[in-house]
């Protein structure tokens, strides 16, 4: 056969015998102890993604069951931050979805120039690479100036990396292309130097931009903004939650702020759908109006 | 016992296969079908449509948090994971798996542990191995595992490497597969009433 089956990691989870059921009150009694030990809520994420999450966990811990887990990370802090990262990291792309930047450069900015001054929450910008987006549309459209991006994570980890602005080399040639179909007006390049195995982005990007942590989960609003992004974010948590954060983006935006949700999420069913409009059905831009 | 959900897994060739799989199903067909095809990751909702236009049957693009429903056809979005859980799906854009995203095993795997022997696995044309490890979970928790024969495909290597980690397998060409998934109990109302 061509193509040989990689043994380990494709496919992570519990063996057959495993009960789905006690694997349930299991996963209920970790978040719990991870909850009231630590503080960090993900007691409402959604299952199956958190589910793959923790197997994988337990996989490279060497572990071999939920319960095994639950023992490592209360009694042992490193474990417990390297679950962190594993529940808190989301993995995006330089414009993601090059026709949503399209839109918000042809429909959103237009909105933007109205305000003397504009202010935009990443809210769960994880490594930053939509920050990095967001502020490269802006400066090209000369609103970076007046613009102040707060990006947020509940993940102090990948709050760092992002400041630091160095993304890997290796994608640069997919963001190349991203950016291009994006609607970019300049040479990609223009905005990073190569060094070793990192592309190292312009500091002057982040000029006006604030990292900080924020907990989407048990954090209040702390501002109004013209504009929150929040892009599948959302997917790792359940209805209830997402309607609570919901709740949060309501309080926290401008009226006719926009709030930016990712291309497969929607507020169909949510709460607060009926207090925005669709500005753009397909890409997921919505405005407030009431 | 009734089957609730039929997960399909496909690459290269997959848009033919596909188009005739579900073509070639009874309009009264009930059973929820998902479809993960390997794609592009910036394409669009055309996937859809082109099936769309060879059945009766409701095919969407499924959205975070869909629920799962009777008479319809549901398409895995161009670059995220879809994990399936008991009544709805849930999207995740975690790092590919052996360079796919969607990954037909992530889903596959899901399925079966939401639905045990509830579950139907197909694995269509591919070039690749995805699929073969998803198909064997739902073997393993007892579901219904179905591939193309490799003879029958426009490339064989994703139905082979399913047979050989999934031996049990039954190998048919597309048409006795979707003659067998009509004739299952809980793909329709007719083969029901058979059963009981």
């Amino acid at each position: 056969m061509a193509v040989p089956l990689n043994p380990g990691r494709a496919l992570s989870g519990p063996p057959v015998s495993y009960s789905p059921e006690l694997e349930r009150v299991e996963i209920g009694l970790l978040l719990e102890g991870i909850f009231r030990h630590y503080g960090f809520d993900f007691r409402s994420y959604a299952y199956a993604s958190l589910r793959r999450r923790l197997w994988k966990r337990i996989e490279d811990e060497h572990l071999s069951s939920i319960s095994e887990l639950q023992a490592r990370v209360l009694h042992d802090t490193e474990a417990m931050e390297r679950l962190l990262l594993d529940l808190s990291v989301s993995v995006t792309a330089m414009f993601r979805d090059p026709g949503f930047y399209q839109v918000f450069r042809r429909d959103v900015v237009p909105l933007l120039r109205t305000y003397p001054f504009i202010r935009i929450w990443h809210a769960g910008c994880s490594t930053g690479e939509e920050v990095y987006s967001t502020a490269i549309v802006l400066e090209e459209e000369g609103l970076l100036d007046r613009t102040r991006i707060y990006a947020t994570d509940i993940n102090a980890v990948v709050l760092e990396q992002a400041r630091a602005g160095i993304f890997p080399l290796t994608r640069m040639q997919e963001y190349t292309e991203n950016y291009i179909r994006a609607g970019g007006t300049r040479s990609f390049s223009e905005y990073y130097t190569a060094m070793y195995d990192g592309a190292l982005f312009s500091p002057s990007l982040t000029r006006t931009v604030a990292f900080s942590q924020h907990n989407l989960v048990t954090d209040r609003s702390f501002s109004e903004f013209h504009v929150i992004f929040c892009r599948n974010v959302l997917i790792y948590f359940d209805r209830e939650l997402q309607n609570r954060v919901h709740r949060l983006f309501y309080d926290s935006l401008v009226t006719f702020g926009i709030l930016v949700l990712g291309s497969k999420e929607s507020l169909r069913g949510a709460q607060y759908e009926a207090c925005y409009e669709k500005l753009h059905a397909r890409d997921k831009l919505y405005r407030k109006i009431g | 016992m009734a089957y609730e959900i039929v997960v399909v897994g496909t690459s290269w060739g997959g848009l033919a296969a596909l188009r005739e799989l579900v073509g070639s199903l009874p309009p009264e067909f009930e059973l929820p079908i998902v479809l993960v095809q390997h794609r592009h990751r910036e394409s669009d909702a055309l996937l859809a449509s082109l099936i769309q236009d060879r059945t009766r049957l409701s095919v969407s693009e499924v959205e975070d948090k869909t629920r799962i429903a009777r008479h319809n056809v549901y398409i895995a979005p161009a670059d995220y994971h879809l994990l399936i859980e008991p009544g709805s799906f849930a999207l995740s854009t975690e790092e590919p798996v052996r360079f796919s995203r969607p990954s037909i095993d992530v889903t596959l795997a899901s399925a079966a542990d939401s639905y045990a022997e509830r579950t139907v696995g197909v694995v269509l044309t591919g070039a690749n191995a995805d699929g073969a490890r998803g198909l064997r979970r739902i073997a393993d928790r007892g579901g219904l595992v179905l591939v193309q024969r490799p003879d029958s495909a426009e490339s064989p290597t994703m139905p082979a490497m399913a047979l050989r980690e999934v031996p049990e397998a039954r190998a048919l060409t597309i048409g006795e597969i979707a003659k067998h998934l009509a004739g299952l109990p809980g793909a329709a109302p007719a083969s029901e009433a058979r059963v009981q």
